[in-house]
C-alpha cells in the first residue's frame, strides 16, 4: 500500500466537485424548484396571502392575535417582542414543570373568563397554551365552540347562527384519517365581518 | 385511537416505500445502469471529466478517509465563510451582516457533519444566499457522504481477499445525482402544492384585522418572513439533516402546513435511512440480513413511540390542576399541547419527535422542550442510544453494523468460539474500532455535560428551573455529540462556550466515527469469507434480533441512566 499521502490526487477532485455540486444543488436546484413553483402554484409558493381591495390583510397559513370580544381568539402565542410575530417565530420552550408555564395558563383561563363570566363549557387545553411556531393558524374546534357565545353576544348574533360558521370553517382530517380537525381562525373572523357587512 | 390508525398507516407506506428503494439504490451503488436515471449519465461523466476523477479506479480505505476529510473540510470552510461575507453577497432583502464567528464556526460545523444543530434563527440571522448555496449544498453532501461511508463499509463486507473499498467521488457523485437530487425535486414540489414558500420576495407585511397594543406601541400589521424554503426543506428531510429554514423548523406553518405537508415530510425523514438497510441486505447478497436490521430498528422505534404518545396524550398534570380539558374527543387532541400544532395534535408531534430522533433527522413540529417529562424522554434516550435505530442516512445503518459486531463479539465470548459476521471473523482489529464507535459518542456527550454543569457559562444554558433545567444541557450535547440536532430550544447558546463545545462534539461525533469505520471496511475487505458451518451463530434469526436490541438497550442505559436520574425522571416525580 502507497503510504505516502499526495495532496494533488485529492485537492482537484475536491474543489471541482464541490463546485460542481454547488451549482447544481445550490443554485440550479433551488431556481428549478422556484420557476416549477412559481408557474404551477404561485398562490402556495409566495405564502397563500389574502388580499382585500388590493391590500395584504394576511396568509391563510398564518395566524394573527386577536382580542376583540367579537372575534374568535387565536392562541397563546410566544413569540417576541408580540405575539404573532411572523417574522420571528418562537416556541415558549417552557417545561411542564416550570411555574411560569402555570402562570401564564391562569392569566388565559382569566382573560378568557372575563370576557365571557358563566361560560359553562370546560376550557380546551389549545386555547391556553402556546402553539410550537407562535404562528398557528388554528384552534381545535372545541375551542372554537367555547367562544361562540362570547362573540354571538357581542355581535347581537344567535348562537346557533355562530356554530354553523364555525362548521363550515371546519377543516376535517386528511382523507379522514392523517392530521386533527381544526378551525382557521383568521378566515373564521373574515367570515364573521362579511356576515356583518351583508 | 386515530392516532394509532394514522401511526399504523404511516409505518405500513413506508416499509411499502423504502424497500423498493432501498433495491434500487443497491444498483446504483453497484454502477449499473437504472433505468429512471440513466439520462443523467452524461452529466455525471462530464463532472469526472472536469474533476479529473477516473471512476474504475478504487481506494483502499486511507485514501478513501482523506478524500472524505478534505472534501468535507472545503465544505465546512466554504459555509463558514459566506455566513461571514453574507453583508457584501447577493439575495439579502432583509439585510442580514456577518454572522457572529463563534455562531459562524457551529453552524458550519453542524451543516458539514449533518447535524444541523441550530443556535440560530433562520429568518432573523441567515441571509437567502447563505441557506441556498451554503446551507442547502451541505444538506446533499453530508448526507452523501454518510452513503458512501456505509456502502465503503458494505463493500468491505461482501468483497474478499481486496483492499479498495470503493472510489470515494464516485460514490458522493451517484448518492447525490441518482438518489438525493430526484428525491428532493419531486418532495420539494408536493410541498409547495401544500403551500411550502419558494420565493425570492422579501418578508411580506400584511395589515392586521384586529391591531394589539404591546405596551404603549400601537402593532397595526405583520411582517411575514417567506423564502426558498421548499427546496431546503425536502433535502433536510430526506438527507436527515434537520436544519430549518425558520425557527421554528418543521412546526412553522411556511415549513410544515398541512397533515398532508407533515405526513411526506415524516416519511422522508425515514426513508433513506430504512431503505439502505434492503440496499445493505441486496449487496451483500442475503436480503434477510436487511431484514433483521430493519427489525432492530423498527421494535426499537415502536416502543419509545408507544412511550412518547402516551406521555403527551396523558397531559400536564399542573394544567388538570387548573381545570384545563386535556381529554381527547372529535373536537379537540387534548394531552399537552405546549410547544405543539393544532393541525398535528399529539399523535403527529410524538410520532416527529420519535422519528426525528430515531434517525439523527433533528427537525422538529413541535418543541420538546415543553414535553412532559417522560415524552421528552424518548427523544432524548433515542439520540443517546448512539444514532442507530434508522439513524442519519448512512451513518445510522453503519452504526448499527458497530453494534452488530460487539453484538456477534459478545455472543463468541459466550459459547467460546471465533465471533464472524457475514462469514467474515471479527478479530482485535475490528473489536477496537467498533468499541471506539460505539463509546466515544456517550464519552463526548457525559464529559461535555459535565463541563457545561461545572461552568458558569455552561450554567446560563439553561432557561428552565430545577432538573428541567439540566435535562437542557444534557439533550443538547446528546444531540450535538451523537449529530441529531434538535433541542430542548429554550437553551440559551448565546455564550461561546456552547458554540465552541458543540461544534468539538458535533466534529467528534462524526468523523471520529467515520475514521474507525472506514478502517473496519478496509481490513474486512482484506479477509477472506469462511463458509458457514454448525458454529455459526446465525445473524438473520429473531434471537439475532433480540441480542442485538439487548445491546443497543445495556449499553446505552448503563451510560446514560445516572444522567436521565437527574434530568427526566426527577422531574416526572415533581410533577
Amino acid at each position: 500500500m502507497n503510504t505516502t499521502f499526495r495532496w494533488g490526487p485529492v485537492m482537484r477532485p475536491a474543489l471541482v466537485l464541490f463546485v460542481l455540486f454547488t451549482l447544481l444543488t445550490g443554485v440550479a436546484y433551488p431556481l428549478l424548484v422556484t420557476a416549477v413553483a412559481q408557474t404551477t402554484f404561485p398562490h402556495q409558493a409566495n405564502g397563500s396571502l389574502i388580499e382585500h381591495e388590493g391590500m395584504i390583510i394576511g396568509s391563510e397559513l398564518i395566524g394573527q392575535p386577536f382580542s376583540d370580544p367579537a372575534y374568535f381568539w387565536a392562541r397563546p402565542s410566544a413569540t417576541t417582542p408580540y405575539p404573532y410575530n411572523a417574522a420571528a417565530s418562537a416556541g415558549s420552550n417552557l417545561a411542564a414543570s416550570n411555574p411560569a408555564l402555570a402562570a401564564q395558563v391562569q392569566a388565559h383561563i382569566a382573560a378568557l373568563q372575563s370576557a365571557d363570566p358563566g361560560n359553562p363549557l370546560p376550557i380546551p387545553v389549545d386555547l391556553v397554551t402556546a402553539s410550537g411556531s407562535g404562528l398557528d393558524p388554528h384552534i381545535s374546534i372545541a375551542a372554537a365552540q367555547y367562544q361562540a357565545n362570547r362573540v354571538a353576544q357581542a355581535r347581537g348574533l344567535a348562537v346557533s347562527e355562530i356554530n354553523k360558521l364555525i362548521e363550515a370553517h371546519t377543516d376535517g382530517r386528511f382523507l379522514g384519517l392523517l392530521g386533527e380537525p381544526r378551525v382557521n381562525v383568521l378566515k373564521l373572523n373574515l367570515a364573521l365581518d362579511d356576515l356583518a357587512s351583508r | 385511537m386515530n392516532g394509532w390508525l394514522q401511526i399504523t398507516f404511516y409505518l405500513l407506506a413506508l416499509l411499502l416505500l423504502a424497500w423498493p428503494l432501498g433495491l434500487f439504490m443497491a444498483r446504483v451503488y453497484q454502477g449499473e445502469r437504472v433505468w429512471l436515471v440513466r439520462w443523467l449519465r452524461p452529466l455525471e461523466n462530464g463532472f469526472y471529466r472536469l474533476a479529473g476523477v477516473n471512476p474504475e479506479a478504487e481506494m483502499g480505505w486511507r485514501a478513501y478517509a482523506a478524500a472524505l476529510l478534505v472534501f468535507n473540510g472545503l465544505g465546512l470552510l466554504v459555509v463558514y465563510l459566506l455566513q461571514r461575507l453574507q453583508g457584501w453577497l447577493p439575495l439579502n432583502p432583509q439585510g442580514f451582516t456577518a454572522v457572529p464567528t463563534p455562531l459562524a464556526f457551529n453552524t458550519a460545523v453542524s451543516f458539514a457533519s449533518n447535524t444541523n444543530w441550530q443556535f440560530y434563527g433562520g429568518e432573523t440571522t441567515m441571509s437567502y444566499f447563505t441557506q441556498m448555496v451554503g446551507l442547502t449544498v451541505q444538506n446533499f453532501l453530508s448526507a452523501a457522504t454518510g452513503m458512501a461511508v456505509l456502502v465503503a463499509l458494505i463493500r468491505g463486507l461482501a468483497r474478499q481477499r481486496v483492499s479498495a473499498i470503493g472510489n470515494f467521488w464516485v460514490d458522493l457523485t451517484h448518492s447525490v445525482l441518482y438518489i438525493l437530487l430526484p428525491l428532493a425535486l419531486l418532495l420539494a414540489l408536493l410541498l409547495v402544492s401544500q403551500g411550502v414558500v419558494q420565493t425570492f420576495l422579501p418578508p411580506q407585511t400584511a395589515v392586521l384585522l384586529d391591531p394589539i397594543f404591546e405596551g404603549d406601541e400601537h402593532i397595526t400589521t405583520q411582517h411575514i418572513a417567506v423564502g426558498p424554503a421548499a427546496s431546503q426543506i425536502a433535502i433536510k428531510q430526506l438527507g436527515t439533516n434537520g436544519g430549518g429554514f425558520f425557527n421554528v423548523n418543521s412546526a412553522h406553518p411556511f415549513e410544515n402546513p398541512t397533515p398532508l405537508s407533515n405526513f411526506l415530510e415524516l416519511l422522508a425523514i425515514l426513508l433513506i435511512p430504512a431503505a439502505l438497510c434492503a440496499t445493505f441486505g441486496e449487496m451483500v447478497g442475503d436480503r434477510r440480513q436487511g431484514v433483521a436490521l430493519l427489525a432492530v430498528m423498527l421494535i426499537v422505534f415502536v416502543g419509545f413511540l408507544g412511550t412518547a404518545v402516551w406521555a403527551e396524550q396523558s397531559g400536564n398534570p399542573r394544567l388538570a390542576a387548573l381545570g384545563i380539558d386535556q381529554t381527547a374527543s372529535a373536537s379537540q387532541p387534548g394531552g399537552n399541547m405546549e410547544g405543539k400544532e393544532t393541525r398535528f395534535g399529539i399523535a403527529n408531534s410524538a410520532l416527529w419527535a420519535t422519528a426525528t430522533t430515531a434517525a439523527s433527522n433533528g427537525s422538529v413540529n413541535s418543541m420538546h422542550d415543553s414535553y412532559t417529562p417522560l415524552g421528552g424522554l424518548a427523544p432524548l434516550l433515542l439520540m443517546q442510544l448512539g444514532e442507530v435505530i434508522f439513524g442519519g442516512v448512512g451513518s445510522g445503518l453503519y452504526g448499527l453494523l458497530a453494534f452488530a459486531i460487539v453484538a456477534v463479539f459478545v455472543a463468541g465470548l459466550m459459547v467460546g468460539r471465533t465471533p464472524e459476521y457475514l462469514g467474515k471473523k471479527i478479530e482485535t482489529f475490528e473489536m477496537k474500532m467498533a468499541t471506539l464507535v460505539i463509546l466515544i459518542p456517550p464519552l463526548v456527550v457525559l464529559l461535555l455535560t459535565a463541563v457545561a454543569v461545572s461552568l458558569t457559562a455552561g450554567q446560563s444554558g439553561a432557561t428552565n428551573p430545577g432538573p428541567h433545567g439540566f435535562s437542557q444541557i444534557l439533550y443538547a450535547f446528546s444531540s450535538m455529540g451523537n449529530n441529531n440536532g434538535s433541542a430542548f430550544a429554550g437553551i440559551n447558546g448565546s455564550h461561546p462556550f456552547y458554540a465552541y463545545s458543540g461544534g468539538l462534539a458535533m466534529l467528534l461525533a462524526r468523523y471520529w466515527l467515520i475514521l474507525p469505520i472506514l478502517a473496519i471496511a478496509g481490513s474486512l475487505a482484506a479477509k477472506q469469507k469462511i463458509p458457514t458451518g454448525a458454529g455459526t451463530l446465525p445473524t438473520h434469526t429473531p434471537l439475532f434480533v433480540v441480542w442485538l436490541i439487548v445491546i443497543i438497550i445495556v449499553v446505552g442505559a448503563l451510560s446514560f441512566l445516572p444522567a436521565l436520574a437527574l434530568g427526566p425522571i426527577v422531574e416526572q416525580l415533581s410533577l
